[in-house]
């Protein structure tokens, strides 16, 4: 990481037991369900979902860098993680897994790419951290925390090798 | 000229040969092809990156084989495919081949896929594009004479990465015509580049090349010896027109003394892997116990082939000069 | 007419002259050097302070592309671009279209160029009919009408009993065979020197040994027939070593190198520029170094330019496929100079190697073909060059009079420009006041 980082005041584990609240109550009775992670602090969500539901053999994770609509701008990214999803999408109730939800431009592609594996059923989308600053229509339909971040400030999910979850603030030089 | 495969940001502009290219951008290939490589299972057998791209495929050489492949990795990207047989069209009447490439680019070529039988002629086709400041234009070489088949070399280190995992520890043998083969130079320098610390090339005299050694290679003329311990053996396709330039007396005597038989694939490494750039001829350089054998990853090679070939587009497609 | 050079550096390498002196010309020869001759009257005075006065360039290739090859380049502009370049005699090979193998041919060409009243054109003429390699020309009758020699140019002849035939008839009559050694069958195809440069870039190669072998064959015919042969446009350091022994033995051979040779090697190709597509192909470092060691020793007899116009039609193409040869009439005298400068002064006891540089390309040349030319003997023609050593130029195509714009030297800054060329005691060119042919 080349950009400072500094905590962010935001206790990620305790957010993350809420969201697994609300996701459990969301998920209930939902047909052929599966949890979508979106590289890489929703797949460490997801995976985590994914175990304390008992549904870790519908649980993939989605780079979404060949949807991106800056391609045109800013060509491929240096790292692109590969796309795992080993289940059949079509007519299932697909939960997408992010950890900060911004400008909504990485969900309307991770929508893009899902509809390319198969016709969901459903898509709902569960978000750790909601920052605001929506550039499109998207709204998740569960959040653990609503918070105001500056502009020149990036929002990051951290996992520890012992897998804890932190939240930290990183000035963006970009 | 500076290298001019790399733009002044020092990211690939137009993928011409393997020399010359930095270790870290061969690596990006690599690792942007294993992304690609899930594609193929999915419902849509695409993404949208290159999505309302031309993509104009120039053959000037016949290859139905590496045409298909182009065009499968280009519309995997969403992108417009133009295929264009050189040899039926003005070329031959006589337009200049640079004029060919100024009548395509006002139509919107995005993207050149170059075929080619003499060597530098992707180069030519590069310095205009250079020298016209058409820096959203990219050529990607398919193969020029004998000088280099890039997309090739590097889909040959994928599959080698995927089967062996690391090249520091290898030893790899290219075995055949390595003087008429563009292959077998682009394999030559992506694993140095990549660090193999053995590299070998076995063959008779007449088909090996001077100046290998220079190129970091270890000459054989017995193949028994050559193969003794190898982990990679990559085996050329003998053309059937060496028999006439007087270097080679007959496909039979070849298959003798170079054929890839088990009796020879036993004498290298029992985990060894087998490859083929193809078209195979089975029992001239091949037999087919060995093609059709545990060792063998011929046909892994096609797929990862595709994959490669959307990598290397897409990463041109996102670099402007 | 009377001309007078005043107070120019004059060197004349014949004479062994390297002097800051005035030159003097009446009716068309030089009639003295220092003092002006009893009753001398200049009709005109040329101001050479700072400048060299030299012996007019004599280059022993340049192809002028008529008849026949119209398209690449004109006896008109070819002629003018020798002007520009200090050359005032220049031997033409028989490459043309139709071949220079009739006596009409031959008189026609030189009828032409006489009338444009600049060089001195002086072909060679085929040593087969055709350039085919299998019927001799009438020797005698091309000598009659202005051959200074025979050559089978880029075509070697393939069936060595020819090539004895040919070098015995020939010497019937004292003529010399021009002769560039190059094996009919090895190499054939290729475009760049057989070793690792062309072996990465995937181009067929021409191995020394394609050089040598011929040279052979040529040394063993010559040792048998007597014939005298000048070896053209040798590219390796072991062709030079040959020729060493065989000068060493007393056989009658001289040689040449192209002046592209003296500098450049197989690198210059760089990603495969089409500019160092040349005959005999550019070869290795040592094999460039033996040639700059052996234009000072001497086994280089002279330098030619090697001049050969290519369009961009024929050039603008895959390496393997452009036409071979760069202009060469305009940069003889600087990359000759080049050569003076970044090698010859180096060597030990060499200091100013300007007067060897200037013999390579006048007095040497003219002593190859058995010319009266290159030097400034009191009665011979007045062909001069002179010239400012320091003046710099840049390579450009609108800088060239040639047609011919293509050299690896495009862009390049030499040394030494032509500022005025004097044929027959008469100002044919003279840089600040432009093409000045036919104003006497």
């Amino acid at each position: 990481m080349s950009n400072p980082m500094k905590p962010s005041g935001l206790d990620a584990e305790a957010l993350y037991a809420n969201l697994l609240q609300q996701v459990r109550t969301g998920l209930t009775g939902a047909h052929d369900a599966c949890i979508v992670g979106i590289h890489s602090g929703g797949a460490w969500l997801a995976e985590r979902l994914a175990q304390d539901l008992g549904m870790t053999d519908r649980c993939g994770v989605l780079d979404v860098s060949f949807y991106r609509d800056d391609y045109a701008k800013k060509g491929l990214p240096a790292e692109v993680k590969p796309t795992h999803i080993t289940f059949d999408v079509a007519g299932a109730t697909v939960l997408l897994v992010d950890d900060v939800l911004y400008t909504g431009r990485t969900t309307r592609a991770a929508i893009n790419e899902l509809f390319d594996y198969g016709r969901p059923a459903r898509i709902m989308l569960a978000a750790l951290v909601d920052r605001g600053g929506r550039q499109l229509p998207v709204a998740a339909d569960f959040v653990a925390a609503t918070v105001q971040v500056d502009q020149c400030e990036a929002l990051r999910l951290q996992r520890s090798d012992a897998g804890q979850f932190t939240l930290t603030i990183e000035e963006n030089h970009a | 000229m500076l290298n001019p495969q790399l733009n002044k940001n020092g990211e690939l502009q137009h993928l011409l040969s393997i020399e010359g290219l930095p270790k870290a951008i061969v690596n990006h290939i690599l690792d942007t092809a294993s992304s690609f490589v899930g594609v193929s299972d999915r419902e849509v057998k695409k993404v949208p990156l290159m999505r309302g791209k031309s993509v104009f495929n120039l053959f000037f050489e016949n290859s139905t084989r590496t045409r298909t492949t182009f065009e499968i990795a280009s519309k995997r990207l969403s992108a417009d495919v133009i295929n264009l047989n050189m040899q039926a069209s003005s070329t031959s009447k006589g337009e200049s081949l640079l004029d060919t490439i100024d009548n395509l680019s006002a139509m919107h070529a995005d993207m050149f896929v170059v075929r080619h039988a003499q060597s530098g002629a992707p180069y030519m086709i590069a310095k205009h594009l250079i020298d016209t400041r058409q820096n959203h234009v990219h050529v990607v070489n398919a193969g020029d004479g004998r000088h280099a088949h890039p997309t090739q070399g590097l889909l040959d280190m994928y599959t080698i990465r995927h089967y062996k995992k690391d090249f520091t520890n290898l030893t790899v043998a290219i075995v055949g015509d390595i003087l008429h083969s563009r292959v077998a130079r682009s394999d030559i320098h992506a694993l140095t580049t990549l660090g193999v610390p053995e590299v070998r090339a076995i063959g008779p005299h007449t088909l090996l090349p001077g100046g290998l050694d220079q190129m970091g290679v270890r000459t054989f003329t017995n193949m028994n010896e050559g193969l003794k311990g190898v982990d990679v053996i990559i085996m050329l396709r003998l053309q059937n027109e060496r028999m006439n330039g007087a270097l080679l007396p007959s496909v039979q005597e070849y298959f003798k003394s170079y054929g890839l038989t088990p009796e020879r694939l036993a004498l290298a490494k029992p985990d060894a892997i087998v490859m083929h750039p193809g078209p195979m001829n089975r029992g001239v350089e091949i037999d087919s116990a060995v093609a059709d054998g545990p060792q063998a990853v011929i046909l892994p090679q096609v797929t990862f082939g595709i994959a490669v070939r959307m990598a290397v587009m897409s990463i041109l497609a996102g670099n402007q000069g | 007419m009377s001309l007078h050079i005043k107070n120019g550096r004059v060197i004349d390498p014949a004479n062994g002259i390297d002097a800051v002196q005035d030159l003097f010309i009446v009716d068309g020869k030089v009639a003295a050097l220092g003092a002006a001759p009893a009753g001398f009257a200049a009709a005109r005075t040329i101001d050479a302070t700072g400048l060299v006065v030299a012996p007019g360039l004599v280059d022993l290739s340049a192809r002028l592309r008529e008849p026949g090859y119209e398209y690449k380049a004109t006896l008109d502009s070819e002629m003018q671009a020798a002007m520009q370049g200090g050359v005032t005699s220049l031997v033409c090979p028989p490459d043309t279209d139709p071949v220079l193998d009739e006596p009409g041919l031959v008189e026609m060409l030189k009828h032409r160029a006489r009338r444009l009243n600049q060089a001195n054109v002086h072909p060679l003429g085929a040593l087969t009919m055709g350039l085919k390699g299998k019927a001799l020309t009438e020797m005698a009758e091309l000598t009659e009408s202005g051959c200074v020699g025979f050559s089978q140019a880029e075509e070697p002849i393939q069936d060595t009993n020819v090539l004895l035939r040919a070098l015995q008839y020939a010497n019937t009559f004292g003529y010399t065979v021009w002769l560039r050694p190059q094996d009919a069958h090895i190499g054939r195809g290729g475009v760049a020197h057989s070793g690792p440069l062309a072996s990465r870039l995937g181009l067929s190669g021409v191995p020394v040994m394609a050089e040598t072998i011929a040279l052979h064959t040529i040394f063993e015919l010559i040792r048998s027939t007597g014939a005298r042969v000048h070896l053209c446009r040798i590219s390796s350091a072991a062709a030079l070593d040959l020729i060493r022994a065989a000068k060493a033995e007393g056989l009658p051979v001289t040689c040449d190198v192209g002046v592209h040779h003296v500098h450049m090697t197989d690198a210059d190709i760089g990603f495969f520029d089409p500019n160092a597509r040349v005959t005999p192909p550019f070869r290795s470092q040592r094999d460039r170094d033996a040639i700059r060691a052996a234009v000072l020793d001497g086994t280089v007899d002279a330098v030619c330019s090697d001049h050969t116009p290519v369009d961009d039609d024929e050039k603008l193409l895959p390496f393997a496929e452009a036409s071979p040869g760069a202009t060469g009439l305009e940069l003889l005298l600087s990359l000759t100079l080049k050569w003076a400068e970044d090698y010859a002064a180096t060597q030990p006891g060499k200091g100013d190697a300007l007067a060897l540089a200037l013999s390579r390309i006048s007095h040497d040349a003219a002593r190859v073909a058995g010319l009266d030319a290159g030097r400034l003997t009191i009665g011979s023609p007045a062909d001069i060059c002179i010239f400012d050593p320091n003046a710099r130029w840049t390579v450009e195509g609108a800088a060239l009079a040639s047609q011919g714009k293509h050299t690896p030297f495009l862009g390049y800054e030499l040394a030494g420009q032509v500022q005025a060329t004097i044929v027959a005691g008469h100002v044919a060119y003279q840089r600040s006041a432009g093409n000045v042919s036919n104003v006497s």
